[in-house]
C-alpha cells in the first residue's frame, strides 16, 4: 500500500475530526480523496503538520489527527519532545513513514533506513507510540480515537505517488473555514 | 511593577493565553513570569519555527499566542513566517530580544543584529523598538493592532531596555 491507498481507507474515520495535513502530495491526495472544511491543507511550511495539530489539540477539546510524514518529523524532529511534554488527550500525530521524500521524487529518507522513528518518539518521551504496516491503520486509527489518549502511529507503507492536482483555494479560505468547524 | 511583570499583565489583558519561548538571556525573567502565571500556557519550543507553528495552531483553535525569542531566530523563520503565519493571514506578536545592539558583550550577535531591521522590513512586518523602559507604555497598543490587523509583528527589545542583563 502506497499512502494515497492508506489516506483512501482512512478518510472515513477521519472526516469527523479536525486534521491537519501535511504539505506537498498528502494534503493534495486528501484534497482530492475527501475535501473536508475540518482539513486544514499546509500549502507551504515543511514539517509543522505536528506543531499545527499540537497548537489545535491544546487550545480546544475537539479531536485533531495531523498527518505527517517520515521526511517532515526528521525536518522538524524537536517536535516529538514538545509534543511528549505538552500531553494533549485530543491528539493524534499519524506519520505516514514509506521511508522516502514523496513530493519531492521519492528519494529515500533516514526513516528508511537505520532510524526508528518508532523509538525516537518513545525515547522523547511520547507514552503511546504505535507502529503498524499500512493495512492495520484504520483499525489503529479507531483504536486512538476510542481511547481518548494521545497517541503517535507511525505507519509503515510503500514509497510512491499517484498523479494529482495542485490545491488552488486560497489559504485564508481553508483556515478560514476550519476555524469554523473549530468554532461549531 | 517590574517591566517583566508589565510585559505579561499586557499580554493578559489582551487575552494572550498561549505563549511559546525559546530562550534568550535578556528573556529571562519574562519567561519566568509567563512559566509563574497560571492563567497563560507556556509551552517551551526547540526551534522558533516549530514555536510558530504550535501559536498557529493555537491559534485557529481559539487562543491568542504569542512567541519569545531571541533575533537571530528572525533568520531561522523567514519560510514559515511568510509561507504559514502571513500566507493565512494570522496575527502572531513577536517580543524578540535584540541581541547586538549597545551593551553587546559577545560580538557574533551584531553579525544578525545588523540583519534583523532589514530583514523585518523586507518582510514588511510591522516593527517597534524599545530602547528605553518606558517604551513598553506602547506595548497594549502594539498587541491590540496584532490582533486587528491578523499580521507577525515584531517588538524589538535592546539590552538598554533590559538594563544590560
Amino acid at each position: 500500500m502506497i499512502r494515497s491507498e492508506v489516506l483512501r481507507e482512512i478518510a472515513p474515520i477521519i472526516r469527523d475530526h479536525l486534521v491537519v495535513c501535511n504539505i506537498g502530495l498528502p494534503s493534495q491526495e486528501l484534497h482530492l480523496i475527501d475535501d473536508q472544511p475540518s482539513n486544514f491543507y499546509m500549502l507551504g511550511t515543511m514539517g509543522l503538520s505536528s506543531s499545527i495539530g499540537l497548537g489545535v489539540a491544546l487550545a480546544q477539546d475537539k479531536k485533531v489527527i495531523s498527518i505527517d510524514g517520515d521526511g517532515s518529523v526528521l525536518t522538524n524532529f524537536g517536535t516529538l519532545p514538545t509534543i511528549a511534554n505538552n500531553v494533549a488527550d485530543n491528539f493524534i500525530l499519524l506519520v505516514i513513514d514509506n521511508g522516502s521524500y514523496g513530493s519531492t521524487g521519492d528519494q529515500p529518507t533516514y526513516a528508511g533506513k537505520k532510524t526508528s522513528l518508532t523509538k525516537v518518539a518513545e525515547a522523547c518521551g511520547c507514552e503511546n507510540v504505535v507502529e503498524c504496516q499500512a493495512e492495520e491503520t484504520p483499525q489503529v486509527i479507531k483504536d486512538a480515537l476510542a481511547s481518548n489518549k494521545m497517541t503517535i502511529i507511525v505507519c509503515k507503507c510503500e514509497s510512491g505517488n499517484v498523479k494529482v492536482p495542485v490545491i488552488t483555494m486560497d489559504p485564508v479560505s481553508i483556515r478560514d473555514r476550519f476555524m469554523g468547524v473549530v468554532q461549531a | 511593577m517590574s517591566v517583566n511583570e508589565r510585559i505579561v499583565d499586557d499580554f493578559k489583558k489582551n487575552d494572550i493565553s498561549f505563549v511559546t519561548t525559546v530562550p534568550c538571556k535578556q528573556l529571562a525573567g519574562v519567561i519566568d513570569a509567563i512559566e509563574a502565571d497560571d492563567s497563560i500556557y507556556h509551552i517551551p519550543a526547540n526551534k522558533e519555527d516549530e514555536g510558530m507553528g504550535l501559536c498557529a495552531g493555537a491559534w485557529m483553535g481559539g487562543k491568542r499566542p504569542a512567541i519569545i525569542m531571541q533575533n537571530t531566530a528572525i533568520g531561522v523563520t523567514i519560510n514559515t513566517l511568510v509561507t504559514l503565519t502571513q500566507y493565512y493571514r494570522m496575527p502572531l506578536p513577536m517580543l524578540i530580544s535584540y541581541r547586538g545592539e549597545l551593551g553587546e558583550p559577545v560580538a557574533c550577535q551584531v553579525e544578525m543584529a545588523v540583519h534583523t531591521k532589514a530583514l523585518l522590513s523586507q518582510l514588511n512586518i510591522p516593527t517597534y523598538h524599545f530602547h528605553k523602559e518606558a517604551d513598553a507604555e506602547e506595548l497594549d497598543a502594539i498587541l491590540k493592532h496584532t490582533f486587528m490587523c491578523n499580521k507577525p509583528v515584531a517588538i524589538l527589545t535592546d539590552a538598554t531596555f533590559w538594563n544590560g542583563y
